[in-house]
């Protein structure tokens, strides 16, 4: 493998480093947290700044590799962007439907409708 | 009907999609000019009654700031959520009804998704008369200070880019 610039490996690795420190925070989340509705936070988190983060060093990468801008990173974080929402709405709604359990300190109510 | 069968009912679905074409095909070629404008014209056509009116933006600008304070927010509530993870407090989630001011479905749509993506808040649902939103926040204090913060950060450019 040829070498980078070292400036491009620092931030490289960094990125890497960062994305890879906030997908582990985000399952430990899903261990620790309480209740459902606690635990849908944590894989948003890893899929915004965790993926965010690993596309972001491998779009470095690669245009610096190849000399050529790498869009099709660009393209999985946006559908990332577009999609996790949705996700986690479909999740929530679903959850209330079916009236999962609440950690009992959680303040306020879910709708009824 | 007719003269709306041959046209770009929107032109920028349009113009988005040959673009994502363009890059999702490696390279701009001849073939996947042709493909992107057939894609560009049958895919707004097809899905066309998905989109009953379309909203007209206003001043990008302000839409170009919103996106800068949700990328930087972003950031900030990420290490915050991390800290509150690793931490050993036990969290304080909370139910949060937020009352929209915001009218068009596709803007509250916008307005959810930002919710949603800045880590800590998950918006959970739109009541029907489409006048409050449901959120989850994983750790609040205040629910006044959320909805404010709410209020100023994301639903007032909002405000100002549709209406």
């Amino acid at each position: 493998m040829e070498s980078l610039h070292p400036i491009a490996e620092v931030i490289i690795s960094v990125l890497l480093v960062t994305g890879g420190f906030f997908t582990l925070v985000g399952a430990l989340g899903l261990v620790r947290l309480s209740d459902f509705y606690s635990r849908l936070h944590g894989p948003t988190k890893a899929t915004t700044v965790g993926v965010g983060s690993i596309v972001g060093a491998s779009m470095i990468y690669f245009s610096m590799k190849d000399w050529k801008l790498a869009i099709a990173e660009i393209l999985i974080m946006l559908f990332l962007f577009l999609t996790a929402p949705i996700s986690a709405n479909i999740l929530a709604k679903a959850a209330m439907h079916l009236r999962v359990r609440r950690s009992e300190n959680t303040r306020g109510q879910p709708w009824d409708q | 009907m007719t003269a709306e069968r041959f046209g770009f009912p929107q032109p920028w679905l349009s113009l988005t999609l040959f673009v994502v074409w363009q890059a999702l095909s490696d390279g701009v070629s001849g073939g996947s000019v042709v493909l992107g404008a057939i894609l560009a014209i049958i895919i707004p056509q097809i899905t066309h009654r998905f989109w009953p009116d379309s909203p007209t933006l206003h001043r990008p600008w302000v839409f170009i700031r919103f996106l800068a304070i949700v990328f930087y927010d972003i950031i900030v509530a990420s290490f915050a959520v991390a800290v509150l993870i690793i931490n050993t407090r036990e969290p304080r989630p909370a139910f949060v009804s937020y009352p929209l001011t915001l009218k068009h479905p596709r803007a509250i749509t916008m307005l959810a998704s930002t919710i949603s993506l800045t880590p800590g808040t998950v918006s959970a649902d739109v009541s029907d008369d489409g006048k409050l939103l449901l959120i989850h926040a994983l750790d609040v204090d205040d629910d006044a200070e959320l909805i404010r913060n709410i209020h100023h950060r994301y639903e007032k450019p909002l405000l100002e880019v549709f209406q």
